[in-house]
């Protein structure tokens, strides 16, 4: 086991050079320093003094992958290429093309994001777990058929519409909940409660109906006709059996996205105002920032190779005869 | 005569809809085909849907056929003289629209209203009234509107809504009438079968649904004569406009970025799952490495590249609406290049197995060369997780596209699309009283349009693969394992 997690990280840090040398492409080869400038300054009359100017301030004006008027090593490490992508390895982010340090920015805004992400999360599962779990329980009645035309109503609907409806009802309306923003200490709950609630009905539609027929599929199994045979009632056969095999492949899919609540979710926080990592990003895109884009990128990449190892490892804990080799 | 332009997307959704043509022929002529899409047309759901989903196909199409109309010529032109063409490109269903639908008005205006929605200072007689001014278009033939507006939306409304079904009802007609030749029955019994709901595809609740149909659309087109319909936004374009000039939008992400990502998720999934070996972990590693990308993220850094290539390169395109479609048509490639890996480990997965089938192993002994194989029998049987996958992830690029135009990265802002319709109408909530009416079209079309698509999508998923519990590739669910148990 020990031996699979270290090819696996190793593997990892393959595709992390990989996601490193992609972005670069993307934002460096294709989009040249000239033209970032020329975004940068504004307008299109940019004099060539100018963009020259911006690209030494950056760091900008030296060559893409090899500088052939270095010596030596230099012909590698003194290009942009070098200076800009080993460091994202060592997760030292430097500093976004605005001038401030992306690292501190992360530090401060992960606060947020994981205020948002981890009860959204939480009750997310265990509303549509017990949603779904209800319907399986009364499966083949009415509940069931009107449970599932209500999933699949609900997964037809734009995130983007349950955000305005969710502030437009207890925002303007009802005047439960603030439209947007962020507060300190307990004040926070009450402008994280709405955006939770909004996520966890958004949420409800695809989980509920996948988890279903995870459900449905395990009560058809054998041993599920022999708990009821040898008389077990509904719910220990429910709940004891159907629950604890169906779990599995809903743990571990849970598993490979925890890491990734660490980067927020872009639209709820930009909807609501609440300064996390994901509004941070939107901002950067919009400004178009591309160091904190990459740093952006970079940070997902590397969660998200964790979220694949972290589930590899929770197969094998909650299934004993799964073996990593 | 107009001079007709095809455009970058026009070119891609005709030669999808030929492909479909093509498709449903070789279906009528292939035994096994018909009885899976059989079960597809048994399905009331189904098949409602698909009615639906023709309407707005229609629409889509309509709005596809682009020209450029003709000038007319200058009064003292010397004979001889080259045609001149508009600047600008307009399709079918713009004309359609133009000629019934009341023009723009100024500003803001209610569903149906006669009178502009905001305030607005007159002169009326020399002395300066602030107040709701009439709108130029909606409602522009009421002499008395206090009095005389009930009155009228009553009658248009019904008279469009009788003229609807009554089309309906022809068309319901004429089905019935087909259907009593082919199954050889008289017209009274064919109608009583329908009626009772005995026949294997749902004729009755498909009539029903058409009837449905018929009665909105001829109420909304009967209003449409007179009134802004869905009202107007805060440049005083109509919304009902926009919400069917969205509709082809919808469709061509929904449907094109399937067809980008086809090249490449067919060709090294089953690459990777024939070959195994070196090339299976080449390709196993690129797409392990584009999944583990954000997926937005990715998306919006290419589409700001294209942005940078679309200023810099002005000559590509000759109207501000060949822009606008060059940047669709990028988008959906860019969606498509970023978006095979889910139906590459699909593909490959499959091609794995099918690989160590006996006609597979025969074909090799038989000295067939891999291309071959790989064309003439493992291509044949995986078109099914192609279609699948087609059908079922052309409702969550809907409601992507959605999602993307609200972060900026989406369709260029002169075009007409669901996301720019909430992305403006979201700003607009928040006055008061609230203009609701731009909101509440783009999530009544769009709702129509996704969950017509999802029935549809999972009648056909059902048909193909009974036993479908792996089908849940959601663009932005991250349940992947890819290569986990290696």
């Amino acid at each position: 086991m020990t031996g699979y997690v270290i090819r696996r990280l190793i593997y990892g840090i393959l595709i992390l050079i990989g996601v490193n040398l992609f972005t670069f492409l993307l934002f460096f080869a294709v989009n040249t320093p000239d033209d970032m400038a020329r975004l940068a300054i504004g307008g299109r009359r940019v004099s060539a003094d100018a963009i020259e100017q911006w690209k030494v301030q950056q760091g900008y004006d030296k060559p893409l992958f090899v500088n052939a008027a270095a010596d030596g090593l230099g012909k590698v490490t003194d290009t942009i290429f070098y200076e800009r992508s080993v460091p994202l390895l060592r997760f030292d982010f430097g500093f976004s093309d605005a001038g401030r340090d992306i690292s501190y920015e992360i530090g401060q805004r992960i606060g947020p994001s994981l205020a948002l992400a981890i009860p959204t999360f939480l009750l997310g599962l265990l509303a549509s777990v017990s949603f779904s779990l209800l319907l399986v329980y009364f499966r083949a009645t009415w509940l069931d058929f009107w449970g599932v035309v209500l999933c699949v109503v609900l997964l037809s609907i734009s995130a983007l519409f349950y955000i305005i409806a969710g502030q437009f009802l207890f925002a303007k309306v009802l005047r439960l909940a603030p439209y947007s923003g962020y507060g300190q200490g307990l004040d926070v709950v009450r402008f994280l409660a709405l955006p939770v609630l909004v996520a966890l009905v958004a949420k409800l539609g695809p989980e509920a109906r996948f988890y279903r027929t995870l459900f449905l599929e395990e009560a058809g199994k054998d041993y599920v006709r022999t708990a009821r045979a040898k008389g077990l009632p509904e719910r220990i056969v429910m709940f004891r059996h159907v629950l604890r095999n169906a779990s599995l492949p809903i743990l571990t899919s849970s598993v490979a996205v925890i890491p990734l609540l660490f980067m927020g979710s872009l639209i709820a926080e930009s909807f609501f105002g609440i300064p996390g990592l994901g509004s941070y990003t939107i901002d950067a895109i919009n400004a178009q920032d591309f160091s904190v884009v990459r740093a952006m990128v970079f940070l997902g990449s590397a969660l998200y190779i964790v979220g694949l190892l972290l589930a590899d490892i929770s197969y094998t804990l909650a299934d004993p005869r799964v073996r990593l080799e | 005569m107009p001079k007709f332009v095809l455009l970058w997307t026009d070119v891609a959704l005709f030669a999808i809809i030929l492909a479909v043509v093509f498709y449903a022929w070789r279906v009528r002529h292939s035994p096994t085909r018909r009885a899976t899409w059989a079960r597809v047309l048994h399905n009331t759901p189904a098949m409602c849907s698909a009615l639906v989903l023709g309407m707005f196909i229609i629409v889509g199409v309509l709005d596809s056929i682009h020209f450029r109309p003709q000038l007319p010529p200058v009064a003292d032109a010397p004979p001889g003289t080259p045609v001149a063409y508009a600047p600008f490109t307009e399709s079918v269903l713009d004309v359609i629209l133009e000629h019934t639908i009341p023009g723009a008005e100024r500003t803001w205006s209610a569903p149906l209203a006669w009178r502009q929605f905001t305030k607005e200072t007159e002169l009326i007689e020399g002395v300066a009234i602030r107040g709701f001014p009439r709108l130029a278009y909606g409602g522009a033939h009421l002499a008395e509107p206090e009095t005389d507006w009930l009155g009228d939306v009553l009658r248009r409304g019904g008279a469009g809504l009788a003229a609807g079904l009554g089309i309906a009802l022809l068309a319901m007609a004429a089905c019935t009438a087909l259907l009593a030749r082919q199954w050889s029955l008289g017209l009274r019994v064919a109608w009583h079968d329908i009626r009772a709901g005995v026949t294997k595809v749902p004729w009755r609740a498909m009539f029903i649904t058409l009837a449905v149909l018929g009665v909105v659309i001829g109420a909304v087109a009967g209003l449409a004569t007179g009134y802004h319909v869905l009202g107007t936004d805060r440049t005083g374009n109509d919304v009902l406009v926009q919400s069917l000039k969205s509709i082809r939008t919808a469709l061509v992400i929904g449907s094109l970025t399937t067809i980008a990502m086809l090249p490449f998720a067919l060709s090294f999934g089953l690459a990777a799952g024939y070959f195994k070996g070196w090339v299976d972990d080449l390709i196993q590693y690129l797409y392990t490495t584009l999944t583990s990308i954000p997926g937005i993220l990715l998306i919006a850094a290419a589409v700001l590249m294209l942005q940078v290539y679309i200023d810099t390169h002005p000559d590509d395109y000759a109207t501000a609406a060949e822009r606008a479609d060059l940047r669709l048509f990028m988008l959906c490639m860019i969606l498509g290049v970023t978006g095979w890996a889910g139906l590459c480990r699909l593909l490959r997965a499959e091609a794995l197995k099918l690989r160590e089938l006996e006609y597979v192993q025969a074909a090799r002994a038989f000295g067939v060369g891999h291309a071959r194989i790989i064309l003439r029998h493992l291509l044949p049987n995986v078109m099914h997780i192609v279609l699948i996958t087609a059908v079922l992830e052309f409702s969550s690029l809907v409601l992507f596209e959605a999602v993307l135009s609200y972060l900026g990265v989406g369709v260029d802002p002169s075009m007409n699309s669901f996301g720019s319709m909430i992305d403006m109408a979201r700003t607009e909530m928040s006055r008061d009283p609230m203009i609701w009416w731009s909101l509440l079209s783009a999530f009544v079309f769009m709702l129509a349009l996704v969950l017509s698509a999802n029935l549809f999508a999972d009648a056909v998923r059902d048909a193909f693969d009974p036993r479908a519990s792996h089908w849940s590739l959601r663009r932005r669910k991250h349940r992947t394992r890819s290569g986990g148990q290696a």
